[in-house]
C-alpha cells in the first residue's frame, strides 16, 4: 500500500468529502470524526513522504499504469513534500479546530457541507501541490477555487456573498490566463508532462526565444499572480479573508495563496527551467522581483491602519507572499531557502492569528482590533499564542520569521541586490509597528478597561492555536525547515 | 559543577519562576545567579559551546579577561537586584529580569557578532518589561519611546554587522575591528567603511552617547523601583564592553566621552526627578569609560573597565537607595522630599557610602578606577581632555555626591516619616555598600582581575593622588555650598561678594539658560518625532498612500498659487483640496477594491508583461 500513498494522499480526502453529505443523513455524528479521519491521513502521508524523499529519493507515480508522456503522473521531492505537509498539517488542524467556531457562525443544515467543501478544497489544494502534469494541475486549480469561492461565501453577513463573487470573478480570470498558459506551451512542445517539457527546453534553449512560449509565460505568471494575491492584483484578498467564516478564513489564509506561489516555483524550476528567468526572459524576473518588494513594504504599511483583524491579517499576508516570491526570484541558495522556510513560517505565525481572530469572532461576534483589549487578563493561552506568532511575523530572534528574513538578506547579499535589505527592513518596522498595536492592546490594556473577550475559548479551539505559535518557536530554534529546504533545494539542481 | 552558559542558565532558568510559589520561589531566584556563577567559574578559558547555524558559527562563550570581568560584575549585580527585588510579587517583573541579566551575560560572553547581536536584542526586549511593570500612562508612553529607540540601535547594528561581514568575506569574530595601537579615526576607510560606522552607531545608542541618550533619562525613572536597579546596570555597559572589544583606540570615542562627561552636569542641576539625577551622572560617569576606550592604552582600557565594575556597583547602591524612598514614600522629586534620614538612617548612611563613591572620595571605590583614566589622559597628552573631565568629576560631587543624599534625606523636613526600607533592600544595599568600601580601599582586589598590568606610577594611594583629589574635593564642595546658600536666598545675598559671585552667578545662568533653551528644544523635537509625528503620520499615509502622495502634493502646488490669491480659479482650487482633505479624514482604511478595479490592474499588468516579453 506504501506505493500508492501519493494517490492515497490525494483520493482519501476526495472521497470523504464525496461521503460526507451522504452519510450524513445517515448519521450526522460521523462527519466530524470522517473528515478529521481523512486529513489525519493525509497528515501521516505527507510526512511519511517528506520523510521518504529526503537525501534526492523523489518518489515518481504513474497514473493506472500509464508510462508518463502519456498518462498523468505525480511526482514527490523535497520542495512539493514540504508543501503536502504544510497543506495537510493546516487541513487537520482547521478541522479539529472548527467545530465551536462553525457551531457559532454557520447554521446547521449547512455544516455537513461545509465539512464536505473543506475536504474538496484541501484535495484540491493537495492535487496542485503533488502533480507533475500541468493540466492536471489546472484541473485541481479548478477544484481549489470552485470549493475556495463557496468556503467565503458562506460567510453569515451579506458581504460574504460579494467577497465569495468577486473573488469568483477575479479567480477565474486568473484560471484562464493559467489555462491560456498552458494551452500555448501544448502548442509549442506538443507535451503536458512536466519532465517532458523540460527535457525540451534544455535540449533546445532556442525555445525561450519563441513568442508563443513567451506568451505561454507572461500568462501562467500573471494567472499565478493573481491566484497568489501578488501586489497589486492583490484586490480580492482583503475581503474574501474579512468576510469568510473564520474556519475558512484559517485555512485559506494559511494555504491558498502559497500553493499558488509553489505552483509558480514548479513552473520556474520543472516545466521552463530556471534558465528562463537567468538568460530567457530576465526582464520578467526583475518586474516580479518590483512586484514582490513593493508588496513587502506596502502590505504592512497598509495593515497597519486596519481596524478589523481579520483584514489586518489579511494585508499582511499580502506582503508576506512577497518574501516567498522574493525567494524563488533570487535564485540563490540562501535566498530560496528563505523562500521555502517561509512557507512552514508563514502558515505558522499566520495560521495562529486567523486562530485567535477566530476565537475572538466566537466571543464577540466581530473582529475588531480593539476588542482584544484585555486579552491577556482573561485568556492567557490565547494571548500568549498571539504574542508569539507576532513576534515571528516581525522576525524577532529565536522565531522562525527571523530565519526566513535572514536568508532572504543574505540571498539579496550574495547576488549583490543590496536594495532588498533595506526593504526587509523596512517591512519589519512597519510589521513591528501594528503587531505592537495588538500586543498592545492585549497585554497593556488600562486596568479600568473592561475586556470584551470574557474568557478562553474552549481547549478544541485553544490546542491547535497554540501548536501552530509553539511551531513559529520550534522552526526558529530547531532549524528542521532549514535541512528540509536545504534537501529541496539540492533536488532542484540549484548549486549550494 | 558542569560547565554551562550561564546566559541560558538564566533565561532558560527565568522560564520556571511562574510555576514556584512563596519562599520556594525566593530561594529559586537567589539560588539562580549563584549557579549561574559557578557555571561560569567551570566554564575554561577560550571558545566554547560552538553552534552551526544558518551558515555561521555562533559561539555561546568567549572566555578571556575582559570578558571574565563583566561576567564577575554582572552576576554580582543580579543577585543583588533579586535580594533587592525579592519583597516584589510581580511574576511579569522577575521573569524579565533574570532573563535580562541573562541576555546580557550572553552579550558579554559572545564570541561573535551575530550572536551578540542575538543576546542585544534580547536586552532590549526582555528590559522593557521592567518599564511597563509600572503599568501606568506615563511609563507605558516611555517605554514605548525606549523600546524604540533599542529597536533602532538593534537594526543599525544588525545592518552594520551584516555588511560588514559582506566586505570582510564572512568575518564574524568578536575582535577588536580597530588597527592594534591607538589613535585611530573612524573615518579612516582603510578598516572603517559603512558597515563599521552602523555598528559603532548602533553601539552609541546604547551607550547614551549625547543626542542619542534620551532613551535612558525617559526610560529609567519611569521603570519600578527595583527595575531601575537592574536597568542601571546592564544595558549601557554591554554597550561600553562591547566598544572596549570592538573599537579600542578609536579617537573620537575621547571626544565623545568628553561631551557626555560634561554635558549632563548641566541637566542634572536643574532636574528635580532624583532617579532622573541619576542617570544624567551615570551618562557623565560612562562619558569617563568612553573617553577609556578612545585613548586606547593598556592603561586606558584597565581604566575603562575597572570603572564599568565600579560603577555597576555604586549606581546600582544609589538606584537601590532611591528606589527604597520611592517604594515607602511614591515619591521622587527632590522638591518633595526631605528630611527621610529621621526615619529610614540604614538607606541614608548607604546612600551616602554611594554618593561617596561615585564622587571618588579616597577609600571608595570610584576613586581606584577613575584615576586610571585620568592619568592615561594626562600621560597620551590630552590636556583638554584631562581638564575637562577634571570638571566632570567636581561635577559629579555636585549632583550626585550632594544633590541626591541632601535633598532625598536632609534639606527642609518635607513631614515625611516612612517606614525603614524592608530587610531584603537593606541587605542588598548593605551588601553593595560593603563592595564599594571593599574595592576602594584594597584596589587590587580589582586590579589584579583586570586584563593588562597596572604600572606603578598609576596605583591610585600615592600621597599627590590621594591630596590632589582632596583638595578636588574639598574645593568643589566649597564652591556647591556657597552656590546652594546663594541660589536659595538671592535677595540677601544678592549685594554680598558681588564681584566674586557675580561671574558665578552669570556663568551658571547662561549653563541653566543653554540647558533649558536651545538643548531642551532640539530634544523635544526628536523625543516628539519619535514619539508622535512619526507613528501618527505612518497611519494617516497608511490609510491611502496614494491619496495621502496627492493631497500633500495638491497643498504643496496650492501654496505656491496662494501667491495669486482672489483669482476664482485658485480660490475655487483651494476650496476642492479642502473638501478633499476633509474626505480623506473619513475613509475607510485599505476599503475594499471593486472587482473592476482588479480586474483593471490585471489588464495592466499583463499589458506590461506583455510587452516585457515580446519586446
Amino acid at each position: 500500500m506504501l506505493q500508492h500513498l501519493p494517490v492515497l494522499t490525494i483520493m482519501v480526502p476526495m472521497f470523504a468529502g464525496l461521503l460526507v453529505p451522504l452519510l450524513a443523513r445517515v448519521h450526522a455524528g460521523i462527519v466530524r470524526p470522517l473528515t478529521i479521519g481523512a486529513l489525519g491521513f493525509s497528515c501521516f502521508a505527507a510526512i511519511h513522504m517528506l520523510l521518504h524523499v529526503q537525501g534526492g529519493h523523489p518518489i515518481e507515480y504513474a497514473m493506472g499504469g500509464w508510462p508518463i508522456p502519456t498518462g498523468i503522473g505525480y511526482r514527490v521531492d523535497g520542495l512539493n513534500a514540504m508543501v503536502l505537509v504544510m497543506i495537510a498539517v493546516i487541513g487537520l488542524l482547521t478541522a479539529l479546530w472548527m467545530r465551536r467556531s462553525i457551531e457559532d457562525e454557520l447554521p446547521a443544515a449547512a455544516r455537513p457541507g461545509y465539512h464536505a467543501v473543506l475536504l474538496l478544497a484541501c484535495t484540491g489544494f493537495l492535487g496542485i501541490t503533488i502533480t507533475a502534469d500541468i493540466f492536471n494541475l489546472y484541473v485541481f486549480l479548478e477544484i481549489a477555487s470552485i470549493t475556495s469561492y463557496v468556503l467565503i461565501a458562506m460567510g453569515r453577513r451579506r458581504q460574504a456573498l460579494y467577497a465569495g463573487y468577486s473573488y469568483l470573478i477575479v479567480g477565474s480570470i486568473g484560471a484562464t490566463f493559467i489555462l491560456l498558459g498552458i494551452g500555448h506551451l501544448y502548442m509549442r512542445t506538443g507535451s503536458l508532462a512536466m519532465a517532458d517539457i523540460l527535457a525540451q527546453f534544455q535540449a533546445n534553449p532556442d525555445l525561450y526565444g519563441m513568442s508563443d512560449v513567451r506568451m505561454a509565460f507572461a500568462f501562467l505568471v500573471v494567472g499565478l499572480a493573481i491566484k497568489m494575491a501578488l501586489f497589486p492584483l492583490h484586490g480580492w484578498q482583503p475581503g474574501a479573508y474579512t468576510h469568510a467564516p473564520s474556519a475558512s478564513s484559517l485555512f485559506i489564509a494559511a494555504t491558498s495563496t502559497k500553493v499558488s506561489a509553489y505552483a509558480l516555483y514548479r513552473i520556474v524550476f520543472s516545466v521552463f527551467g530556471t534558465e528562463v528567468l537567468v538568460s530567457g526572459l530576465p526582464p520578467v524576473r526583475d518586474a516580479l522581483l518590483a512586484m514582490a518588494c513593493a508588496a513587502i513594504v506596502l502590505g504592512p504599511l497598509i495593515a497597519i491602519s486596519q481596524g478589523d483583524l481579520k483584514r489586518l491579517l489579511a494585508y499582511s499576508s499580502v506582503g508576506q507572499i512577497g518574501y516567498i516570491v522574493l525567494g524563488l526570484m533570487l535564485l540563490d541558495e540562501r535566498g530560496l531557502t528563505g523562500g521555502i522556510i517561509h512557507f512552514w513560517n508563514h502558515a505558522a505565525a499566520k495560521g495562529a492569528l486567523f486562530c485567535v481572530a477566530g476565537a475572538l469572532v466566537l466571543r464577540t461576534g466581530a473582529a475588531r482590533v480593539d476588542d482584544l483589549a484585555g486579552l491577556g487578563r482573561r485568556a492567557p493561552w490565547t494571548a500568549s499564542a498571539v504574542t508569539v506568532a507576532g513576534c515571528s511575523m516581525v522576525g524577532v530572534p529565536l522565531t522562525a520569521g527571523f530565519l526566513s528574513k535572514w536568508y532572504l538578506a543574505t540571498g539579496a547579499l550574495a547576488t549583490d541586490r543590496l536594495y532588498v535589505v533595506p526593504v526587509l527592513l523596512a517591512s519589519s518596522g512597519l510589521t513591528a509597528v501594528y503587531v505592537w498595536r495588538i500586543l498592545q492592546k492585549v497585554w497593556f490594556a488600562p486596568a479600568d478597561v473592561e475586556p470584551r473577550v470574557g474568557a478562553e475559548v474552549p481547549w478544541s479551539m485553544r490546542l491547535p492555536t497554540l501548536v501552530l505559535a509553539a511551531a513559529c518557536l520550534v522552526f526558529g530554534i530547531a532549524p528542521w525547515s532549514v535541512e528540509f529546504a536545504r534537501d529541496a533545494i539540492a533536488a532542484l539542481g540549484i548549486a549550494p | 559543577m558542569p560547565s554551562f552558559p550561564p546566559a541560558l542558565v538564566l533565561s532558560l532558568g527565568a522560564l520556571l519562576i511562574p510555576f514556584l510559589r512563596g519562599p520556594l520561589r525566593k530561594l529559586y531566584l537567589l539560588a539562580l545567579p549563584i549557579v549561574s556563577f559557578a557555571a561560569l567559574l567551570a566554564t575554561p578559558q577560550g571558545s566554547s559551546f560552538d553552534y552551526e547555524a544558518f551558515g555561521h558559527t555562533l559561539t555561546l562563550m568567549q572566555v578571556d579577561k575582559t570578558s571574565l570581568l563583566f561576567g564577575y560584575v554582572f552576576h554580582f549585580a543580579a543577585f543583588v537586584g533579586v535580594l533587592y527585588a525579592l519583597h516584589v510579587k510581580d511574576t511579569t517583573q522577575q521573569v524579565s529580569a533574570v532573563i535580562y541579566a541573562g541576555m546580557a551575560l550572553g552579550a558579554v560572553f559572545a564570541g561573535d557578532l551575530i550572536t551578540f547581536w542575538l543576546f542585544w536584542e534580547g536586552l532590549a526586549f526582555s528590559s522593557v518589561f521592567l518599564i511597563l511593570a509600572r503599568r501606568q500612562a506615563d511609563s507605558n508612553r516611555a517605554a514605548m519611546h525606549y523600546l524604540l529607540v533599542q529597536i533602532v540601535s538593534g537594526l543599525l547594528l544588525l545592518v552594520g554587522i551584516a555588511l560588514y561581514m559582506h566586505g570582510h568575506d564572512g568575518a564574524t569574530a568578536m575582535a577588536r575591528l580597530t588597527p592594534s595601537g591607538s589613535g585611530h579615526s573612524i573615518f579612516n576607510l582603510d578598516w572603517a567603511g559603512p558597515g563599521v560606522w552602523l555598528i559603532f552607531l548602533g553601539l552609541g545608542i546604547k551607550c547614551a552617547w549625547p543626542l542619542l541618550h534620551s532613551w535612558v533619562t525617559v526610560g529609567y525613572p519611569a521603570a519600578t523601583a527595583t527595575g531601575a536597579v537592574f536597568l542601571s546596570a546592564f544595558t549601557t555597559k554591554c554597550a561600553v564592553y562591547a566598544l572596549v572589544r570592538l573599537f579600542p583606540g578609536t579617537e573620537e570615542l575621547i571626544w565623545i566621552g568628553v561631551g557626555m562627561a560634561g554635558f549632563p552636569i548641566f541637566y542634572a542641576v536643574i532636574e528635580n526627578d532624583l532617579r532622573r539625577v541619576l542617570c544624567y551622572s551615570m551618562i557623565n560617569q560612562i562619558g569617563f569609560m568612553v573617553v577609556g576606550v578612545g585613548i586606547g592604552t593598556e592603561l586606558a582600557l584597565n581604566g575603562a573597565m575597572a570603572h564599568a565594575f565600579c560603577d555597576i556597583i555604586f549606581k546600582g547602591l544609589l538606584f537601590m537607595t532611591m528606589g527604597a524612598v520611592l517604594f515607602r514614600t511614591g515619591r521622587m522629586n527632590g522638591s518633595d522630599l526631605g528630611g527621610l534620614h529621621r526615619t529610614m538612617p540604614w538607606t541614608a548612611a548607604f546612600c551616602a557610602i554611594g554618593a561617596a563613591s561615585i564622587s571618588a572620595f579616597p577609600l571608595f571605590s570610584a576613586f581606584i578606577s577613575k584615576s586610571l583614566i585620568m592619568i592615561a589622559a594626562a600621560r597620551e597628552g590630552y590636556h583638554l581632555v584631562w581638564l575637562v573631565l577634571l570638571f566632570a568629576a567636581a561635577g559629579v560631587l555636585e549632583h550626585a555626591g550632594i544633590k541626591i543624599p541632601f535633598f532625598a534625606f536632609f534639606a527642609h523636613d518635607s513631614g515625611l516619616r516612612p517606614k525603614e526600607a524592608p530587610r531584603n533592600m537593606l541587605a542588598a544595599m548593605a551588601i553593595s555598600g560593603l563592595a564599594c568600601i571593599g574595592l576602594g580601599s584594597f584596589p587590587d582586589l580589582l586590579y589584579r582581575h583586570l586584563p593588562y598590568a597596572i604600572p606603578d606610577y598609576a596605583l591610585p594611594y600615592t600621597w599627590p593622588h590621594v591630596i590632589q583629589q582632596t583638595q578636588l574635593l574639598v574645593w568643589s564642595a566649597l564652591a556647591v555650598g556657597t552656590l546652594m546658600l546663594l541660589r536659595f536666598y538671592p535677595p540677601e545675598l544678592r549685594s554680598v561678594n558681588l564681584d566674586a559671585d557675580w561671574w558665578y552667578r552669570k556663568a551658571t545662568r547662561a549653563f541653566v539658560a543653554f540647558g533649558q533653551g536651545p538643548l531642551m528644544r532640539i530634544f523635544g523635537w526628536l523625543s516628539k518625532a519619535v514619539h508622535e509625528t512619526i507613528p501618527t503620520g505612518l497611519r494617516y499615509f497608511a490609510r491611502n498612500p496614494g491619496g495621502a502622495v496627492r493631497l500633500a502634493f495638491d497643498r504643496v502646488a496650492l501654496g505656491w498659487a496662494g501667491l495669486f490669491r482672489g483669482m476664482p480659479a485658485v480660490d475655487a482650487a483651494q476650496e476642492r483640496l479642502r473638501e478633499d482633505q476633509a474626505r480623506f479624514a473619513e475613509t475607510t482604511p485599505g476599503a475594499a477594491w471593486p472587482i473592476s478595479t482588479t480586474v483593471l490592474y490585471t489588464a495592466v499588468v499583463f499589458l506590461v508583461f506583455l510587452l516585457v516579453v515580446l519586446a
